[in-house]
């Protein structure tokens, strides 16, 4: 397919946009194709299929941006949105610099989704639940998900640049509910990537069996503890607490308006020196990874922690504009519909020196949190919590048993300098962030970490 | 007949025509604006339009949905196809049938004036007015994240082969702010908001100084002592409860097994205190409507009354499935999603208690203003729980100290029984899904702090 706008269209939008001045004007066009299934109650439903195209123009003029969006990518829909988007305008025309096609490699997918059938995507999921049904009797449910999805993107803007990317994401997911007598509890876990269907091909099943092997073990629970306490964070998801706790604070749009606890603390120590984070939109095949960002700037690998001093912000043209910096690659939306505004891509802690085992070992009395279920930060005041999916306590340096509904909770600052032990085991999973009510796929990482001090909210009396 | 009425009647024809043994189609149109301030600046202005039909298509009892942005006749079409393709790979579900037509009482008062009459200069000096109520309030207010106005005006229409027709337009607005306060060498945020049908119904000094004070009670706030005590839940925070309930109340999660109420129908399970309506066609409910998503009239339905669990909700998938008749709850997020069952609005019933009578009555306690980590601290098969929250320690019946950085646990049935009193004001929070209610007091939860 051809990308959604060419670049001398491209070119007469950005012109209207400029028709009443302005010092920066984009054009920003998608086409969007998605597939989704579901299997529940072991039958295949919601089965849903969506195409959308559009596109959203903005001209920035002082502090100021001016955003129109449409629907449709005929050249009718694209001027109504240049010209929505320059109707607040009141200064001269401007010209926008010719063209220039910037070239980004698209993340390489091996099986296109939508050349696979249909049926191939129903057994998947059948797959999925008779898997996890066979780990026994007290698996009482069972919902996995399948969903593929196509964007088609191309951004213009006014300084020259034309870029293109075409990116492909697929995902499956499963929730089981397991049940003993009155004890129900529920176990979850996911597989995606920005690839193909080629992410299916190898034992895509193991993960129902692995959400049911955590609601089975849950079954075992008990109430999990309360107080401060030494925390074992799990490798992979556990890198959430990270995305959280410090990666929403370096977002450059938060640390300008000082509603970020990082503000003013580059090159400052904030965490112990064997800390390495990084976000990283290149890694290949990645979740949270794009060949560009949706300004049309390269992605890149941004240190942002070195040996626990913060180095660098995460930033989008605008934010980068005001700092004098580079954008870090890191403008992205939802879609046409939304500005751009800075994100995460794919944010980890680089793999450390311990072992899980060791990390353990040296804790008396403490909390094993595996998985998380989500969590939340206010990057003002860097208080955040999280929901603990599958959690543990540890007594004598050993895990001694599963815990049920404890949450973590804390200041970021605190927290981020008490983590003392980072591990070897690194690997990544799968997230949506939803800042400012707008979804975008992003990659945790890390391997085990354990943070010397945390507020364990349990409901153990 | 309008010509969005006409996109889905030719949706729904191409369906047919695809295959489909029944089909219904529904289109939505709508435009709004946006306007985020900051620093006495308006930093983005945004007009938007959608245009988009849905389609479910029923072949022998299987489902398939499928959605578009273009109207046009080949893009119709196209949207039909798939929805025929998606509906052959479903597997048959018995109850999978399309509503029988029923037409709607009209409803008025869904519609301002005020959103199309009020300029683009107009409403963005009303999220600068937000934002400067907030500064001037206190010199400990050190800035202001973001202050946004946004509104919408949305026509809907839908159209099936069983005869269901309708269309309405209904407009809404609201305006928020994030607040900064500063003190004792911490950083405090405050959110403060409206909600109206229209930006004359708004009163941005209000949304302002709320902010402002919600962000200035924080300051100081420390961790507070681990224990089980009373609970005052302000109405922001009693509306995210009442929206976790809510959902646990719809027939699908009860069908499925996946509530902490199934099989409790008619059991005595709350307070007296604690009464809970879903109503659609309130006037002034953000989500009220003449009919449903599916195009079942709205109506109101009592949930929990006298102690007793009344009604579960339903659509129409799973009022066919549990032999009951739909409530009128088929929700969707726009013409991009199937039909699901969701609540319409909420609303808690109103007691007789001001704010300090709860106060006292509480004793010693917590009045919690804020919650955080709903989506992953509440485990909706148990109702189990346990979320971050910050607020106000009560002292002697009376507010005292800030407190934050807690926990607050416990379940969700039980807590209902748990309810003593519900106070006399009630205000409509969009948390929870769309919810009216007063604050509520709860006998005891448990807090884990320091």
């Amino acid at each position: 397919m051809s990308a959604p706008i060419d670049p001398a269209l491209a070119e007469r939008v950005l012109a209207r946009a400029l028709a009443n001045g302005g010092r920066f004007a984009e054009v920003f066009a998608e086409r969007r194709r998605g597939l989704s299934l579901a299997v529940d109650e072991s039958r295949i439903e919601s089965v849903q299929s969506g195409a959308e195209e559009g596109a959203g123009v903005r001209v920035v003029e002082g502090g100021t941006t001016y955003f129109a969006h449409v629907d449709g990518l005929d050249p009718a829909d694209l001027e109504r949105a240049a010209d929505e988007a320059a109707a607040a305008l009141r200064g001269e025309r401007r010209e926008p610099r010719a063209l220039s096609a910037r070239v980004t490699e698209a993340q390489p997918i091996a099986v296109r989704p939508e050349t696979v059938e249909a049926e191939r995507k129903a057994a998947l999921l059948r797959e999925l639940d008779e898997r996890a049904r066979a780990r026994g009797g007290e698996i009482a449910q069972l919902t996995a998900s399948y969903m593929e999805a196509r964007r088609e993107v191309a951004v213009a803007n006014s300084d020259g640049v034309f870029a293109t990317d075409d990116r492909t994401r697929a995902r499956i997911g499963a929730q089981a509910v397991a049940r003993r007598g009155e004890v129900v509890e529920t176990g979850a876990e996911t597989l995606g990537g920005h690839r193909g269907f080629e992410l299916l091909e190898d034992d895509p099943g193991a993960i129902a069996e692995q959400a049911a092997g955590k609601a089975l073990t849950l079954l075992d629970a008990g109430p999990a503890p309360s107080g401060s306490m030494p925390v074992v964070v799990g490798g992979g998801f556990g890198g959430v607490l990270f995305h959280e706790m410090t990666g929403h604070g370096l977002e450059a749009d938060h640390v300008q308006k000082g509603a970020s606890v990082y503000a003013g603390k580059l090159g400052e120590r904030v965490a112990q020196p064997l800390l390495n984070a990084y976000d990283d939109g290149r890694l290949p095949g990645e979740w949270g990874s794009d060949a560009i960002d949706d300004e049309g700037a390269p992605t890149q690998k941004t240190l942002v922690i070195e040996e626990g001093r913060l180095v660098s912000y995460l930033y989008d043209h605008l934010t980068a504009e005001r700092d004098g910096v580079a954008s870090t690659g890191n403008g992205r939306r939802e879609s046409f519909r939304e500005l751009p505004i800075p994100r995460m891509t794919n944010t980890y802690i680089a793999p450390g020196e311990s072992t899980p085992e060791e990390m353990i070992a040296e804790v008396e009395r403490g909390f094993y949190a595996v998985s998380f279920g989500g969590g939340q930060v206010d990057p003002a005041t860097g208080d955040f919590v999280f929901g603990v999916n599958e959690g543990y306590l540890i007594e004598g340096g050993r895990v001694t048993r599963p815990c049920r509904g404890a949450t973590l909770i804390g200041n970021c600052l605190e927290a981020l300098t008490a983590i003392d032990a980072v591990g070897d085991d690194f690997f990544m999973k799968t997230g949506i962030c939803g800042k400012g009510g707008q979804k975008v796929p992003v990659g945790t990482g890390q391997g085990h970490v354990r943070v010397a001090a945390m507020t364990v909210g349990g409901t153990e009396r | 007949m309008s010509g969005l009425s006409e996109a889905a009647r030719r949706a729904l024809e191409a369906t047919l025509g695809a295959g489909a043994s029944e089909a219904e189609a529904y289109a939505v149109r709508d435009s709004g604006r946006e306007v985020r301030a900051h620093g006495g600046e308006v930093e983005s202005l945004t007009a938007a339009t959608r245009t988009g039909v849905g389609v479910r298509a029923w072949i022998d009892h299987r489902v398939g949905y499928a959605y578009g942005t273009d109207l046009s006749a080949a893009g119709v079409a196209e949207i039909a196809t798939r929805a025929a393709e998606a509906a052959r790979i479903a597997d048959p579900d018995q109850f999978a049938a399309p509503p029988q037509p029923d037409p709607p009482e009209p409803l008025e008062g869904l519609g301002d004036p005020s959103v199309g009459a009020w300029s683009a200069a107009r409403v963005a000096e009303l999220a600068l007015t937000v934002e400067r109520t907030a500064l001037a309030a206190d010199e400990r207010v050190a800035g202001v994240e973001q202050a946004v106005y946004a509104d919408s005006a949305e026509q809907v229409a839908i159209a099936s082969s069983a005869g269901v027709a309708g269309e309405y337009e209904s407009s809404s607005c609201f305006a928020y702010l994030q607040a900064l306060a500063e003190g004792e060498g911490a950083r405090e945020t405050g959110l403060g908001f409206g909600l109206a049908r229209g930006p004359a119904g708004l009163d941005p000094e209000a949304i302002g100084a709320e902010g402002a004070g919600r962000a200035l009670a924080m300051i100081g706030a420390s961790k507070p002592a681990s224990r089980a005590c009373p609970v005052v839940l302000d109405p922001t925070v009693a509306a995210s409860f009442a929206g976790l309930i809510g959902n646990a109340l719809g027939a699908g999660a009860v069908q499925r097994g996946r509530s902490p109420f199934g099989e409790r129908l008619g059991e005595e399970l709350a307070s007296d205190a604690f009464v809970l309506h879903d109503d659609g066609r309130d006037p002034a409910g953000p989500n009220s409507a003449p009919f449903d998503a599916e195009g079942v009239p709205r109506r109101r339905t009592a949930l929990i009354e006298g102690g007793r669990l009344r009604s579960f909700l339903y659509d129409t998938y799973t009022a066919n499935r549990g032999g009951e008749r739909s409530t009128g709850n088929a929700s969707r997020h726009g013409y991009r999603s199937l039909p699901t069952v969701a609540t319409s609005n909420l609303v808690v019933g109103s007691g007789t208690a001001s704010e300090a009578e709860l106060l006292a009555a509480a004793g010693d306690g917590v009045y919690v203003t804020d919650v955080a980590g709903l989506h992953s601290g509440v485990n909706p098969v148990t109702g189990v729980f346990s979320v971050g929250a910050s607020g106000r320690a009560i002292r002697g019946g009376e507010l005292a100290e800030p407190v934050r950085e807690f926990t607050i646990a416990g379940e969700l049935v039980a807590m209902l029984g748990a309810v003593r009193a519900a106070g006399a004001e009630a205000r409509w929070v969009p948390f929870g899904g769309s919810v009216k209610t007063p604050p509520l007091l709860v006998a005891e939860l448990a807090i884990s702090g320091s």
